[in-house]
């Protein structure tokens, strides 16, 4: 190789068209290539081959094995490299509790001796370990160690607060918040008990005293958007029992309709259970229990909600019952339960008795559901089986089936048969019934390509 | 011995009161005497050093002045002390595996002196750390630059990951706040000469460094021809068995290590066999030293004694013994001249008896068994045939039976080893820190370290500290009373021989070679290079066998290997390349008729 500067070939064609090319001399470094660069010291590679096998321990369940690998590579956190050491204290603190988490001969002691020399780790991870130390004690349901150690989590500060300590100590107080009120309820249970000649005044502003930092701690995390549904009801209760209940329903308000929080049904829940504890009118009540029926349909409140909406005198209302009844049905929940589907039947029962007026919100309704509603609701099968363990769900439901799919339906006919055979006299008016309507069947189906037939 | 103090002072120039000469010297104490009449003076070294020149210093070897600083701050102490403490250590050890006491009271401290008095740090006029860094004296920090011989830590050549972050704790923009009050005291180190010896690089003058002192036990050992190979003293280290990693715990008390020291004497890595050796070879040259005493074919390093012990090790044949004989015959690697190191001399540097006989363990077997990834698994089946038939008798070598077995062996003992490694402690009791500040965190941290290692001790059954099983210089051993047969050392090798007159000759007929052309060492460091796709399973299972058992690393044994083949067959490729106008290039695989 001396050197490479590549001269034009002589006599080629068109060597006006490729200018030559003239490759520079290669450094002699270049020939034979070698590895250099930053060597890894064995320190390193064994600590991280260490690592493999406590991962491999840990996701064998081989906890044994785990400490004893662990013992090695506590190491890591006197590392020389510096970027090793300021990653190392979280996974030795990760890796530590999942350890003693399970290992056999581990004890709670053990754990509180551990978190707190992490604690001493580092600046850090601080709250971080605060705080899945108080998640672990409430999980075991040290509550009073849980809160003891919420309270001096609370007042920990370190030089600059960095954005993601802030969540976190944000957090801390959210939880020391419900603690409070967990207090707090503690102590009006103990009260109500009493006579009210007992009642001490210390008592008494100690509950006060619960009441404040919970309230404050409460509203504080309420204001994040997220999903803080113990939290919510817990300030909600707070407020209700010292009778502010304009704030409850500002909380409550903002805590449903905010479009920065996410999408949250039980926030409707919650605000439509207020709204009827003050009494507040059915419209209100309705408009709360409308966006829960957008979001979640199957919801037990429908049920309710449908009652509301079939008492209203506006045509718009009773329409929206109509779909909401059908819409509860959709779904596996609601198979086997009895009132929903008498509900339906009463429905329509009253619309056919009232001259066929709204048949066609029927015919609309049913149009999206014949074709599967036959086989979910209507088979066979279920027919002998909801005869079995239900009679009355097999007479609402044959009821509908005879005036949804003709009195040929095999559900219809199965049901009938063997209500007649028991000789119960319903079934006898359920037949009439049917009979007498029978050009509904017509009507309802009547725009159906493929009517299936059973 | 190493209780010899080798005193001198420079700075005293008054003529001795009793026979006028000039010629002082310093006692134990401190005091000044005459070393022409051994007159002592009243006047101390205390004395001298509060109105001279910060470069004035004694240096004394065993214990000399140690004088307790203010601020206490222990001993000074210069870094080839450490070095020399550290040395003892190792020999001590090395005396209780069974090594001859002469090698840590004569020839080691002999070896040791000569280096001191050649790289001028002792037993001289003007010791090179009379003049340290200036940047302690000078307040500004342009005086950095103006060093002309200055090397920055940033243009060292060799980094590791953690060097980058010793900069990081001690960078020059920290010199002006050095402690005043030690004058002598370099910058930011515990040892007087710390930081001089990590930054300066003096041209031809060798620096010592924790690796260096295993060379320096090689080569005492090798002067005195003891049993125990590199491989075998680097095996001992890892074990255990010789302080080596926390060897800077043997310190007394009152040496100080923190700072710079750390680069010197914290070591993260096992010593590597070619770093070791080739400082070795560097030194036995420094050191002007005469040649070695020769190793004959009785000596334990001469290759066939070192072969046998390989053969056991690796369940092979006794039989292929007489034919690694033959090859060394035939090569010429079995004479003294060759054997024995001599440092002027640039054919007679080698001294790797290890590797050179695993290497020639691997041409035999390659002679004999072709080892092409075809022909041995045929002639295994006529081996596994026969010995169906004959079940008394000696049993045929059956390489595939063998492999098996190795195999199945090997692998247990390198997932053994590697667990072993991942459980290693580097970190010892003495905590190191970097500076004055930093001492009471680092304190506070092997404290917690120590208890939550106690903790999870607690949790697992068997006791932590286990004791050490003595060392051996065999790692696997081959029963050959055990029934199941996995034991080939009396296998007979007539599976692949065949009689010519009252000559074995190998059947097989052909050899391929590992390199067609050896490299330049000089370009690429190396005389040939291995790459695993080029070769045979076989091949590289062989490799893998020899790199385990002298931890060490294949392309070490494989570029022995070629050397081998290049001398074995030197005639032949002598001619061939006569016959070529252009040399071909390396690492081609060729297939060359030959017969031994």
């Amino acid at each position: 190789m001396d050197g490479l500067v590549e001269e034009p070939a002589l006599g080629e064609e068109g060597d006006s068209l490729a200018p030559s090319i003239h490759l520079p001399l290669l450094p002699r470094c270049f020939y034979h290539p070698v590895t250099v660069g930053r060597k890894k010291t064995e320190f390193q590679k064994t600590k991280e081959a260490c690592l493999n096998y406590i991962q491999d321990a840990l996701l064998q369940n081989q906890w044994q094995r785990a400490a004893e690998f662990m013992i090695s590579y506590l190491e890591i956190l006197e590392s020389s490299t510096v970027s090793k050491r300021k990653t190392a204290p979280e996974a030795i603190w990760r890796i530590g509790t999942e350890i003693l988490l399970h290992h056999s001969k581990s004890n709670i002691e053990e754990l509180n001796y551990f978190t707190e020399r992490m604690k001493n780790l580092g600046v850090k991870n601080y709250l971080k370990v605060c705080l899945e130390h108080i998640f672990y004690l409430l999980c075991n349901g040290l509550i009073d160690e849980a809160y003891q150690n919420l309270t001096l989590a609370e007042g920990w500060r370190y030089g600059e607060q960095t954005a993601a300590q802030n969540d976190e100590l944000k957090l801390i107080q959210a939880y020391k918040g419900l603690l409070d009120y967990y207090n707090w309820s503690k102590k009006r249970k103990a009260m109500l008990e009493l006579d009210e000649e007992n009642f001490t005044d210390s008592s008494e502003q100690e509950m006060h005293n619960f009441f404040r930092q919970a309230a404050v701690n409460l509203k504080e995390i309420i204001k994040i958007p997220g999903v803080w549904d113990p939290f919510v009801v817990c300030y909600v209760d707070l407020l209700e029992f010292y009778g502010d209940y304009d704030e409850a329903r500002e909380v409550l308000t903002e805590y449903a309709y905010n479009s920065k929080f996410p999408p949250n049904p039980n926030a409707h829940v919650y605000l439509y259970h207020f709204l009827k504890r003050q009494g507040e009118s059915k419209k209100s009540l309705v408009s709360v229990l409308k966006i829960l029926h957008k979001t979640v349909p199957s919801h037990e409140l429908m049920l309710e909600f449908y009652t509301m909406l079939t008492k209203s005198k506006k045509r718009k209302k009773r329409r929206l019952g109509l779909e909401v009844i059908f819409e509860v049905l959709d779904f596996a929940g609601w198979k086997e339960n009895v009132k929903a589907w008498s509900c339906l039947a009463e429905q329509i029962k009253q619309i056919l008795e009232n001259s066929n007026k709204h048949l066609d919100w029927v015919k609309e309704e049913w149009n999206s559901r014949k074709d599967w509603w036959p086989a979910f609701h209507f088979s066979h099968y279920l027919a002998k089986r909801n005869w079995q363990e239900n009679e009355k769900l097999a007479y609402e439901k044959a009821l509908l089936a005879g005036i949804l799919l003709g009195k040929d339906c095999k559900y219809y006919k199965y049901v009938l048969h063997q209500g007649c055979k028991a000789k119960k006299k319903r079934f006898q008016t359920l037949k009439k019934f049917v009979k007498k309507h029978s050009s509904a069947y017509l009507r309802i189906s009547a725009c159906s390509d493929s009517s299936t037939h059973l | 011995g190493w209780g010899e103090s080798a005193g001198r002072d420079k700075d005293y120039n008054e003529p001795c009161v009793q026979c006028s000469d000039v010629n002082w010297g310093l006692t134990d104490e401190g005091k000044f005497y005459c070393k022409s009449c051994h007159n002592v003076i009243e006047r101390t070294k205390e004395v001298l050093v509060s109105d001279a020149i910060p470069n004035t210093k004694i240096q004394s070897l065993s214990k000399g002045l140690r004088k307790k600083k203010k601020i206490d701050k222990g001993w000074e102490w210069y870094v080839c002390e450490g070095f020399q403490y550290i040395l003892k250590k190792q020999a001590e050890a090395l005396q209780k595996l069974g090594v001859c006491p002469r090698m840590k009271d004569e020839i080691l401290c002999c070896f040791w002196r000569c280096y001191l008095q050649k790289s001028k740090q002792a037993y001289c006029p003007r010791p090179v750390n009379d003049t340290p860094l200036e940047l302690v004296v000078s307040d500004s920090a342009t005086d950095v630059d103006s060093e002309p011989e200055r090397v920055s830590p940033f243009d060292l050549s060799s980094f590791t990951e953690s060097d980058i972050d010793l900069q990081t704790e001690c960078s020059f923009g920290q010199i002006s706040s050095v402690d005043r009050t030690s004058e002598t005291m370099s910058v930011y180190s515990g040892s007087i000469d710390g930081s001089s010896y990590v930054l300066k690089r003096t041209k031809g003058n060798m620096r010592m460094s924790m690796p260096m002192t295993l060379s320096f036990c090689y080569m005492a050992l090798l002067w005195l021809k003891e049993p125990v190979t590199l491989s075998d003293l680097l095996r001992f280290v890892a074990e255990g068995h010789i302080p080596y990693i926390n060897a800077f715990q043997y310190f007394p008390e009152e040496i100080k290590l923190y700072g710079l020291d750390l680069k010197i004497f914290r070591v993260e890595s096992w010593p590597e066999y070619e770093e070791v050796h080739n400082k070795m070879l560097e030194l036995a040259a420094f050191l002007d030293l005469p040649r070695f005493p020769a190793i004959t074919d009785s000596c334990f390093l001469h290759p066939d004694m070192l072969c046998i012990k390989y053969l056991m090790e690796a369940n092979l044949p006794d039989e292929l013994h007489s034919w690694t004989c033959r090859v060394v015959k035939k090569t010429g690697v079995g004479e003294t001249n060759f054997l024995t190191l001599d440092a002027e001399n640039e054919s007679a540097r080698k001294a790797n008896y290890d590797i050179l006989s695993v290497a020639i363990i691997i041409v035999v077997l390659k002679l004999l068994l072709l080892l092409n990834d075809q022909y041995e698994w045929v002639l295994s089946n006529f081996a596994e045939e026969r010995n169906k038939k004959n079940k008394e008798g000696r049993l045929w070598f059956d390489f595939r039976k063998w492999y098996k077995v190795v195999k199945t062996c090997m692998d247990i003992e390198q997932k053994k080893l590697a667990e072993e490694r991942a459980r290693c402690l580097w970190k010892c009791e003495t905590p190191l820190f970097y500076s004055a500040k930093q001492k009471a965190a680092t304190l506070k941290k092997r404290q917690m370290i120590l208890s939550l290692q106690r903790q999870f001790g607690a949790l697992t059954d068997s006791p932590q500290v286990t004791e050490k099983q003595s060392p051996s210089s065999f790692q696997l051993t081959w029963d050959e009373e055990n029934p199941d047969g996995s034991c080939f050392h009396g296998h007979s090798l007539e599976g692949f021989l065949q009689e010519k007159g009252n000559l074995h000759r190998p059947m097989n007929p052909e050899y391929w070679l590992c390199t067609v052309k050896l490299c330049n060492k000089k370009v690429c460091g190396h005389l040939a290079h291995y790459k695993e796709g080029d070769f045979s399973k076989s091949y590289q299972f062989i490799l893998n066998l020899f790199s385990f058992l002298l931890r060490v690393d294949v392309s070490l044994i494989h570029e022995e290997v070629c050397l081998i083949e290049h001398k074995l067959f030197n005639a032949r490729l002598h001619k061939k390349s006569k016959k070529q106008s252009k040399p071909k290039e390396n690492a081609i695989r060729k297939w060359l008729l030959t017969r031994v």
